[in-house]
């Protein structure tokens, strides 16, 4: 019987309250925007600029696309900062308590501690970001209807084909926060405290973004975790571009990879003195 | 210390992109004077720069590389530099009348630019680093875009020494260029392309303003200060001059300006082009469109010469276009050079490749095209054809006086913007546009070439000019304008009503465009466009499109697209790291078997020469060693800082030991050992979830330890806890005090073997405090052990039954608390003359010793009322009894009275 079973770290995170208001967020938001766009009848002006804006435009045109809609909206701040909560959380919070010391001695050893720890936030990530689309589909198909997913870009797609394209949408943004769950995570096990994991995360991802606003750095921009965050909407068109969703999972795999080592290595060689 | 490592990493990556890469050629900047002009003799300046690989094995081929219209030597550095690192000498300069150049602009006429380059290839064959074919004839391609690629044509149809030529985006006529006439066997001269013509014109005007003041001041060079100061022609020559103002004030070109346009057209000389030519062509080009490059194809490859043809989505309205176009043409290139210059590599095949647009690229917001490629080039018919039908009434249109206002087909001179490849900004005006529609194809037709269509149009002045245009219209109704291609036709001796008008074939550009299954073709017949000149009377016009339109079809082999490198590379990523995981996991798996220490198997606690330093040189335990039996309660005491805690961090394995090691039955301790589920715990404080309640977090600590509940025995903990029903409150609302007591409580959690409790009264009250000890006295009846660790005297000396002392690291003392106490306790007696009471207990054989106003008496047995009693006796006045401990003095002998921790050592 070995010890920290999944399950146990499960309950231990579903029963925090900040587990219970992110999730609880990603259901209420889409219904938010559904109200809003009610509100919004008037027509107003081009938001300028851009194919992808008149995204925004064909929201309401079926439930795929205000899901679609819905996690344009999200991924560029929503979901990282749902994703840094999770993982740099995790770890951080219980040495802030003092329990991960009782948890180190029960004894948990510390590898295990931090594959369940990092398994868990994985789920509830993954979770969150699950409920995010699947309630933005429902209720956005209960309101505007199961349509073709249009786009500018490229002809109508499908609503099977679709469906199917969302989720590929879905998994190539999972698979992008990898990074910010790297960084995260490597916060998380580096720091007692919770809030300087979760928000150095964010920030080096905001500073990350910033940069690769700056064409200046060239080819620099392209070893940037966030440059190619924004790939998914090559799934738009027809025939698909996933020349750079590869490239961006490549990105994120490797991120993830190096700082999930780097928090292994330093968490099971450390003193833990908090 | 992650943070801090990630912007290291990011400013070691900003200063390694930031710093100069070593180059792998030189370049000279000269300024040459060539002869040239039609008779030879007239000097022009000509600012030149000469690059040479450095690292060259003998002599090497060169390009002569020449750049667009307004441009100089420098618009060229890019390739100029990419064609040096492959092993060329590349000379890039300045075109007459352009920069810092002398003379005038002559449109790339034979008599000047070209035979400009003439003098610069005999300058090649001159150099000594440069190969010759034979004395004087350098071994040379000519490469260059627009006006660059137009002087490599009219180059090499004048000079034989050309030995390759890859000219883009250029021309075969400008006269067919600027005066398109998109209908056939007219023979009526075209539609004057007024905006291009107006931006090449105007452009090189204003450039010759803004350059003249700079070479004024080297006014005794015969450069560009001899430029004409003429306000109407700028820098270009006077002939030139004339003959664009002429044209652009009647709309058609005389004689004249037709013979000059001519001259500076490569139609005239391809039979005499020798050079293999590599033609690239863009698809979005308003100025120089496909059927440019397809004429000058033809014609080369007429006399034999090997041609080959290459389209890519861009050109002077689409620009660079794409990364994978740009390196497909750069590839396309490099292979014609090597083989046909360097003499290096296989022949180039004769395919034909093209692109065209698959959609966005989400990053850049740029296009993505798919490269194909065909075995031939199939010219502008396409390898198939396609017919659809457009249904439509014959429309009355209205082209208004001076063409004002006008529909918006292209942005000429914008460049390079998405617009022009949407159709969005294409706009056709009311009134002005006859529509004629089909129905939605019923198959994805994938046209790549120059469609036609039949029109009829009448007019009651006998002429027309009108626009046809060809729309990809989706189901969502959004039409697009492929490159913003229009095709202009000027008719004459129309008949009046559309019955009696003739059908006339229009050629529309070629495109290259997939039209989805859904869509509909729309016809479009214009009478106004912005980018043209059309009549200046206002007309109305009847139109009418015969039904079939053809579409020329290509199915071409899509080219492997080079970055699917990166979906391998991805998957032997994940692919390694499953196996790095595998591999970590086993080793860990292997390595985890603990050192047993077998005739230690039944001793709770063994602390061997444990040492603790820390990275900064501090030493929290020197050396430390005891055992814990079963059945003892011992007490690890010392002043703060002594190493306590430090010690019990090493026994819960939070903190790796510099040196020794701890045996807990028999099992040593490292971070995480199994044996550690036979302890329990409480070190430096508690530690809850502050969210749940107590009795929740009880629960929360066993389910972490993976066993089941029964084991855990939480009444009896939850009565040594003693919370009544605040164990069902939210932890973060305890005091302290119950806090602890929920610690000691957990630490008890199925009855470990071994209980540490660091410090375990601290904030607990006096009947807390008494019940505490009962506890832990009882608690190690059964054959368990406890090890407390306090820095309180008499709390030690009441639980424990041994001690263990430590003092800066050490330990100084060790043993059963009687042996350090004594077994009798001595007593303080404060009397009231110390002399007497000494000289009264001197009969008692007692141990005696004076200490200030009061007597330390050691009882030694003798009941303490016999000792007062004695002294009452005497005389002597008593005030007060107090015991007192030996452990104290013991301890303070110890440990010296200094009240500086170790941690302060």
């Amino acid at each position: 019987m070995s010890t920290l079973p999944l399950a146990a770290e499960v309950r231990r995170q579903a029963s925090r309250r900040r587990t219970q208001l992110a999730l609880g967020f990603m259901v209420l938001l889409p219904l938010i925007v559904l109200v809003a766009f009610e509100f919004g009848g008037g027509d107003d002006d081009d938001n300028g600029g851009g194919a992808f804006s008149s995204l925004v435009d064909l929201a309401t045109s079926g439930g795929l696309n205000f899901t679609l809609f819905t996690l344009l909206v999200s991924s560029n701040f929503l979901l990282i900062v749902v994703v840094a909560l999770f993982f740099g959380d995790t770890v951080a919070s219980e040495a802030s308590w003092g329990s991960l010391r009782y948890l180190l001695a029960i004894p948990v050893p510390r590898a295990r501690l931090l594959t369940v720890k990092l398994l868990v936030a994985l789920g509830y990530s993954l979770t969150a970001l699950l409920t995010l689309a699947g309630t933005a589909l429902l209720a956005g198909t209960l309101r505007y209807g199961w349509h073709p997913l249009g786009s500018t870009v490229a002809a109508s797609i499908p609503a099977g084909d679709g469906f199917l394209r969302l989720l590929g949408i879905l998994a190539y943004l999972a698979v992008i926060l990898l990074g910010v769950a790297g960084l995260a995570f490597l916060l998380s096990v580096a720091t007692d405290a919770a809030l300087g994991a979760v928000g150095g995360a964010v920030l080096l991802w905001i500073l990350s973004s910033i940069l690769d606003q700056i064409e200046a750095l060239g080819v620099i921009r392209s070893f940037l975790p966030t440059h190619y965050s924004q790939a998914w909407l090559g799934l738009l068109s027809t025939p698909t571009q996933t020349d750079d969703m590869v490239k961006g999972a490549l990105s994120a795999v490797c991120y993830a990879a190096l700082f999930w080592g780097l928090a292994f290595y330093r968490f099971t060689r450390k003193d833990v003195t908090s | 210390m992650a943070g801090a490592a990630v912007l290291v990493l990011v400013a070691a990556l900003v200063t390694w992109a930031a710093l100069p890469s070593p180059t792998s050629w030189t370049a000279a900047d000269e300024r040459l004077t060539v002869l040239s002009g039609p008779s030879g003799t007239e000097p022009v300046t000509l600012d030149t720069r000469f690059y040479l690989p450095k690292d060259r094995d003998g002599k090497v081929p060169a390009v002569l590389l020449a750049h667009g219209f307004g441009g100089t030597k420098n618009s060229v550095a890019d390739t100029a530099e990419k064609l040096a690192d492959r092993g060329y000498a590349v000379l890039t300069w300045t075109a007459r009348g352009f920069g810092a150049s002398g003379g005038e602009i002559h449109l790339d006429s034979p008599d000047y630019e070209v035979k400009d380059a003439q003098r610069l290839l005999d300058w090649l064959a001159a150099r000594p680093e440069v190969r010759t074919d034979a004395a004087g004839d350098p071994r040379v391609g000519v490469v260059g875009g627009s006006y660059g690629g137009g002087l490599a044509l009219l180059l090499a149809g004048q000079d034989s020494r050309v030995d390759a030529i890859a000219p883009s985006i250029t021309w075969n006529s400008l006269e067919s260029s600027f005066f398109p006439q998109s209908a056939a066997g007219t023979g009526v001269p075209g539609v004057f392309k007024k905006t291009w013509a107006g931006l090449f014109f105007g452009s090189s005007s204003a450039l010759s303003a803004a350059a003249s003041p700079a070479p004024a001041a080297t006014s005794s060079s015969p450069g560009p200060a001899a430029a004409s100061g003429d306000p109407a022609c700028g820098r270009f020559a006077a002939d030139v001059c004339a003959a664009y103002l002429k044209m652009a004030t009647t709309g058609a070109p005389d004689k004249a300006s037709s013979d000059l346009l001519a001259k500076s057209s490569p139609a005239g000389v391809l039979d005499k082009i020798k050079a293999p030519t590599l033609l690239i062509q863009g698809a979005v080009d308003t100025l120089f469109p496909l059927s440019e490059a397809d004429a000058n194809a033809r014609g080369i490859a007429a006399t034999g010469t090997p041609v080959r043809v290459a389209w890519f989505t861009g050109g002077h309205d689409g620009g660079l276009g794409p990364q994978t176009d740009q390196d497909r043409t750069e590839a396309l290139t490099v292979q014609w050079l090597d083989h046909y210059v360097k003499g290096s590599g296989a022949a180039p095949a004769t395919s034909f490749t093209y692109s065209r647009v698959a959609g966005f690229s989400a990053l850049d917001r740029g296009l993505v095209t798919n490269g194909y490629s065909d075995v031939a080039y199939p010219g502008l018919a396409g390898s198939g054809r396609t017919r659809i039908s457009v249904s439509g009434s014959a429309q009355r249109v209205a082209s208004p006086p001076n063409g004002n206002p006008g529909a918006i087909s292209s942005l000429p001179g914008v460049g390079g913007q998405l617009s022009s490849l949407l159709g969005g900004v294409a706009g056709d005006l009311p009134g002005q546009h006859a529509t004629f529609e089909s129905v939605p194809v019923t198959e994805a037709i994938e046209v790549a070439g120059a469609p036609s269509v039949q029109v009829r149009v009448a007019s009651a002045s006998g002429s027309a000019t009108v626009f046809v245009k060809l729309y990809d219209v989706g189901a969502d109704g959004t039409a697009t304008l492929s490159g913003g291609l229009v095709a202009p036709v000027r008719l004459t001796g129309l008949p009046a009503t559309v019955e009696d008008a003739q059908p006339v074939t229009v050629t529309l550009p070629a495109i290259v465009r997939r039209i989805d299954k859904g869509h509909t073709v729309r016809v479009v017949v214009a009478s106004s466009d912005q980018a043209f000149l059309t009549p200046a009377d206002p007309a109305v016009y009847t139109v009418a499109v015969s039904p079939d339109v053809t579409l020329p079809t290509l199915v071409g082999t899509p080219i492997a697209n080079p970055q699917v490198v990166w979906r391998w590379i991805l998957l032997g990523v994940v692919v390694a790291l499953i196996v790095a995981v595998v591999v970590a996991v086993l080793v860990a798996r292997r390595r985890r078997a603990p050192a047993r220490v077998s005739d230690l198997s039944d001793v709770p606690l063994v602390v061997r020469g444990l040492r603790k330093a820390y990275n900064d040189g501090f030493v929290a335990v020197e050396q430390v060693d005891f055992r814990v039996e079963r059945g003892q309660v011992v007490g690890l005491l010392g002043p703060n800082g002594a190493g306590k805690t430090t010690t019990l961090r090493v026994l819960m394995g939070l903190t790796m030991p510099s040196g020794g090691d701890a045996l807990v039955f028999g099992e040593r301790l490292v971070p995480g050992a199994p044996v550690l589920r036979r302890v329990g715990a409480l070190v430096e404080g508690p530690g809850f979830l502050p969210h749940l309640s107590g009795y929740e977090n009880l629960l929360a600590y066993w389910r972490a330890t993976g066993r089941p509940v029964e084991e855990a025995r939480f009444d009896e903990a939850l009565e040594i806890a003693g919370l009544g029903n605040s164990v069902h409150r939210r932890t973060k609302s305890y005091s302290h005090g119950m806090r602890q007591r929920l610690a000691i409580a957990q630490a008890m959690l199925g009855l470990p073997e071994l209980l540490v409790l660091d410090e375990p009264t601290d904030g607990l009250d006096p009947p807390q405090i008494a019940e505490m000890r009962r506890v832990l006295r009882r608690y190690a009846t059964d054959g368990r052990a406890v090890l407390v660790s306090s820095h309180l005297l008499a709390e030690v000396e009441q639980t424990c039954t041994h001690a263990v002392v430590v003092n800066k690291g050490r330990i100084v003392a060790s043993g059963p608390v009687e042996d350090i106490v004594g077994e009798s306790p001595s007593i303080q007696v404060g009397v009231s003359d110390v002399d007497a009471a000494t000289a009264a207990l001197a009969g008692l054989s007692l141990s005696v010793r004076p200490e200030g106003s009061s007597l330390i008496v050691d009882t030694n047995g003798t009941p303490r009322e016999e000792v007062v009693a004695s002294l009452v006796k005497a005389g002597v006045g008593v005030d007060r009894v107090v015991p007192r401990r030996r452990l104290e003095d013991a301890f303070l002998a110890l440990v010296g009275d200094n009240s500086r921790g170790s941690g302060d050592r």
